[in-house]
């Protein structure tokens, strides 16, 4: 990876997978600066003959066509895929964990099972957290990077034989800046905020709670010890974005987890293409 | 630092424009990044240096436009100016504002040979 942009490789699984991005050639390591007057002196006709040309086109419209084939994609076999946004430390991991044991207990897994992509700069510390409780997980190492794009998400769906009617977790960067930018192809963007945080955080970071369908308040345990006041964290994500359903939940203790549970049977597509097949 | 990976997209923008409208070297570049997008345009710029060295546009001058923000709020149905995204209309002080302008990223044009 380089050390002064930041480009790297992003390694899905433990595999080496080389980016897109690279198209730049990594020249940037040789420091001194060519130009290339080759072609004539400066002045010359060739130099000067420049034009202008109108191109209009959005800067994320690669990554918002691989997001829109993924969300065609996760539409036609009945994935509910979510994209679960955090700081780091908010306990992301540990309410996966938490969830996906309870919906196994409950027998949900057998009618829609459960898969999981984890996405962290390094490490797959988290995808063994949640191979443990049975369901399939793979990782992506972003390296350097720190948000998932859509392309990766393509990626490591393909690796998956994500099946029918699944439920598919995608637990990016802990980062509540950057992800915000690059849609998934999620169905629903789920962020998950913590009562040891700041209330205030949906007004700090309003770009991430604006683009989030459900906001979860987690660790509510806690708030015995805390100056979290949880109304005025809601009514403050609710200025930038009116329609955002909040729920109050703890990992470590189970409480508010039924409305959760809730949510996601609530928000679980039927499958359009009967006949779809993983990939 | 998300800009990275947006200053590596408008370079991937201009390598095919460059194959589809035949030319070998650009020198300007025209950026819109709306006031309410997910840009910050001096970072683009740290990164439009580094990310372009060795490319055709090694070298390009770039100039970022900052459309304002704009909304629609639907409880006085006019559109309103937002310098931020959670601001509440200037009428009636709701938050029931969708934005319709300063949330685009695009390249816009480009000056080439």
């Amino acid at each position: 990876m380089c050390g002064i942009c930041g480009c790297g490789s992003t390694t899905i699984a433990g595999g080496i997978v080389p980016r897109d991005s690279q198209s730049h050639g990594h020249d940037h390591h040789h420091h001194d600066h060519h130009h290339h007057h080759e072609s004539g002196a400066v002045g010359s006709a060739a130099e000067d003959a420049t034009r202008r040309l109108r191109v209009e086109r959005d800067i994320l419209e690669d990554n918002n066509r691989a997001a829109g084939a993924n969300r065609v994609w996760f539409t036609e076999r009945g994935v509910l895929a979510l994209n679960l946004l955090s700081a780091p430390g908010s306990g992301k991991t540990t309410l996966l964990v938490r969830t996906i044991t309870d919906l196994m207990t409950a027998g949900t897994a057998a009618d829609r099972p459960i898969t999981v992509i984890e996405g962290d700069q390094q490490t797959d510390l988290d995808a063994a957290r949640i191979r443990a409780t049975g369901v399939p997980a793979i990782q992506i190492n972003t390296g350097k990077g720190c948000h998932l794009d859509a392309a990766m998400v393509t990626r490591a769906a393909t690796s998956l034989a994500l099946a029918q009617g699944s439920v598919l977790f995608i637990e990016n960067v802990g980062n509540l800046v950057c992800p915000a930018a690059f849609d998934l192809g999620e169905t629903h963007r789920v962020v998950v905020v913590s009562v040891t945080e700041g209330e205030d955080k949906p007004l700090k970071y309003p770009d991430m709670f604006h683009s989030a369908d459900l906001m979860l308040i987690n660790k509510v345990d806690l708030l015995p010890h805390v100056a979290f006041d949880v109304e005025r964290c809601v009514a403050l994500a609710r200025t930038v974005n009116p329609s955002l359903v909040a729920l109050p939940v703890s990992a470590t203790t189970g409480e508010g987890l039924d409305a959760w549970y809730g949510w996601l049977r609530a928000h679980h597509p039927a499958p359009r293409l009967a006949h779809a097949k993983p990939i | 630092m998300h800009e990275l990976a947006l200053t590596e997209s408008i370079l991937r923008i201009v390598e095919t424009e460059a194959e589809r409208q035949g030319f070998s070297s650009v020198r300007a570049v025209w950026l819109e990044l709306g006031a309410l997008s997910h840009a910050d345009p001096d970072a683009i710029r740290f990164c439009f240096d580094t990310v372009t060295r060795g490319s055709l546009a090694e070298g390009a001058r770039l100039t970022i436009e900052r459309p304002p923000g704009q909304g629609w709020c639907m409880i006085c149905s006019v559109t309103v100016p937002l310098a931020r995204r959670f601001d509440p209309c200037p009428h009636c002080g709701g938050h029931q504002v969708q934005v319709t302008d300063g949330d685009d990223m695009r390249l816009t044009e480009l000056e080439v040979a």
